[in-house]
């Protein structure tokens, strides 16, 4: 059992009033708040530790640079990487997936296809785009289901020998489907393609286990996960990773550089180019140490319980539709209300201290695929409670009656 | 026909009114509710609105030396902002128009009221009705 008080204790932020209420932080698939311990560890790099990462000789160098590399440490560990080397830093997911497109615009030539799905954030779909464009290789999209699953059948029937790259999202943020990820890499492996899965809604609340998975590449960002902004992880194969061309260049990254020819560093150096976010990555690992602590198993099964309530309750609430309701699904709840604009029912529950998320999400596609021009979104994390439910619940009602 | 100087003084007062967001908020689903709606042949991809979240359509005619502005959208309360919008500029002349300074926004908290976003989308229908009157005033 979690004690969600304690747990609540932890970040500073709940304690605050929006708007003269109190906050009911219900935008978590956005970002998620921090608990003190990260705070702390980013104030502390700047007090006490600061210092450039992986080139001085001096003692706060070595600091900084052991502190850095125990993140990737915990996060090989987290993940069930097999080698440390695998985990390269990046700012984000968007830029994890950036770093792979755009190194198989050299890698894909014309007749090669890469699989993505409707379900995707527009991060997972432009960077697809544009290595399409430049490689000549062209772009096959997995279709929805009504209930916002992917339609597996269509999965098979696009799969071929053009097959080069799928590329997923664990979990949709948009609509929460957590998608057959497994199925998925094992039926591209089959036929000789990479996979690469956005993790970024799924990081903290699925075990993972890279191993077991045989993902070639998986993406996430801390900020999602109760970590810093600015900082995110790409997983990749060591074969695969040290086939794929360097992304950017520069400091770092090398191994010697002279103007006739210059040599790359080793894995993860080499997709490391520039000074990284020193501090965000060291303040990562006080996030991951979160979530350990807690176990994500546990934290999964308490999401799924107030997600089971939230639905239930929004539910009771005449004209709600619910867009995604996947049997497989993670504490999102994407909806709308007959008639109402969820603009107009974010704006006036804002009022009344409840963050939700509204508009297209990022997936653009989705919404076009109901029709919509999108969603309010509730996404719930470990710190929410039934209580805040309850409170977001008359506020939605207090919405619509204001605005029918 | 009131200047648009005296038609905001008209709306910050109206707006002095009410002591907390939900009556302003009413006021405005209300003047959202009551705009005269835009002809559908005018609700076109080239009349939307760039920088807001929900869709906001303007259309604007040019007659007897006055600009008639019409204008919907898909949500209720930006409806009701761009009726105040209206209310403050349509059926003056293009130079009046292009000329206003509309500093009733602050005055009556609408800015503060409003999401960064649908800050901006203001931001843009202002512009927008701005640059119907300097068409019309060439
Ligand atoms: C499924 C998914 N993919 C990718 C992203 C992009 O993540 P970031 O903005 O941290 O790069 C997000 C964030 O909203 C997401 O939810």
């Amino acid at each position: 059992m979690l004690d969600i008080n304690k747990i609540r204790s932890q970040f500073p932020i709940l304690n605050r009033k929006v708007n003269g209420k109190d906050l009911v932080y219900f935008d978590n698939g956005a970002t998620t708040q921090k608990p003190q311990s990260v705070i702390d560890a980013e104030a502390n790099y700047y007090t006490d530790e600061n210092s450039n990462v992986h080139r001085g000789v001096h003692f706060l160098s070595g600091l900084a640079t052991d502190k850095f590399e125990e993140t990737r440490d915990a996060v090989q560990d987290f993940i069930g990487a097999k080698h440390k080397h695998e985990i390269i830093f990046t700012k984000g997911t968007t830029d994890a997936i950036n770093l792979v497109a755009n190194a198989y615009r050299i890698l894909l030539s014309k007749g090669d296809e890469i699989i993505i799905s409707e379900l995707e954030h527009h991060s997972n779909i432009v960077p697809w785009q544009m290595c399409c464009e430049i490689s000549g290789a062209s772009l096959k999209v997995i279709p929805l289901l009504d209930n916002g699953e992917l339609d597996m059948n269509e999965f098979n029937n696009l799969l071929s020998e053009s097959t080069k790259v799928v590329a997923v999202s664990h979990i949709s943020n948009a609509l929460g489907t957590i998608s057959p990820i497994e199925e998925i890499i094992s039926k591209a492996h089959k036929i000789g393609a990479k996979v690469l899965i956005d993790g970024a809604q799924a990081a903290s609340h699925i075990a993972l286990d890279m191993q077991k998975l045989n993902a070639d590449f998986y993406c996430f960002s801390a900020h999602k996960m109760f970590g810093p902004t600015g900082v995110g992880v790409l997983y990749g194969k060591e074969e695969i990773l040290n086939k794929l061309p360097p992304y950017q260049g520069g400091g770092e990254m090398i191994k010697e550089v002279s103007f006739e020819k210059t040599t790359y560093a080793c894995l993860p150096h080499k997709f490391e180019a520039g000074t990284p976010n020193i501090s965000g990555v060291i303040a990562f690992k006080q996030a991951i140490d979160f979530i350990t602590e807690l176990g994500v198993a546990t934290i999964a099964k308490y999401e799924d319980e107030l997600l089971q309530y939230a639905t239930t309750e929004i539910l009771k609430i005449e004209g709600v539709k619910i867009y995604g309701t996947a049997k497989n699904k993670s504490g999102i709840i994407s909806f709308n209300i007959d008639g109402l604009h969820p603009y107009d029912i974010g704006m006036i529950i804002d009022k009344m201290g409840v963050a939700i998320r509204t508009g297209h999400h990022c997936a653009q596609p989705i919404m076009d695929r109901f029709s919509i021009p999108g969603t309010a979104r509730i996404s719930l994390s470990v710190y929410n409670t039934k209580a805040e439910v309850d409170v977001c619940m008359n506020a939605i009602k207090k919405a619509k009656l204001m605005l029918s | 026909m009131n200047t648009i100087q005296e038609i905001q003084t008209e709306i910050i007062e109206d707006f002095a009114m009410f002591d907390d967001w939900m009556q302003k908020y009413e006021y405005l689903i209300d003047l959202g509710k009551e705009l005269s709606p835009i002809e559908e042949q005018y609700k076109t991809e080239d009349n939307l609105i760039k920088g807001c979240q929900s869709r906001v359509w303007l259309h604007a005619e040019h007659t007897k030396g006055k600009i008639i502005y019409t204008a919907d959208s898909d949500a209720i309360m930006t409806k009701g902002i761009v009726a105040v919008l209206i209310n403050v500029l349509s059926g003056q002349s293009p130079s009046e128009i292009a000329n206003a300074k509309l500093d009733f926004i602050n005055k009556i908290g609408l800015k503060e009221q409003l999401s960064p976003t649908r800050a901006n989308g203001l931001v843009s229908m202002i512009k927008q009705m701005k640059i119907y009157a300097l068409a019309f005033n060439n």
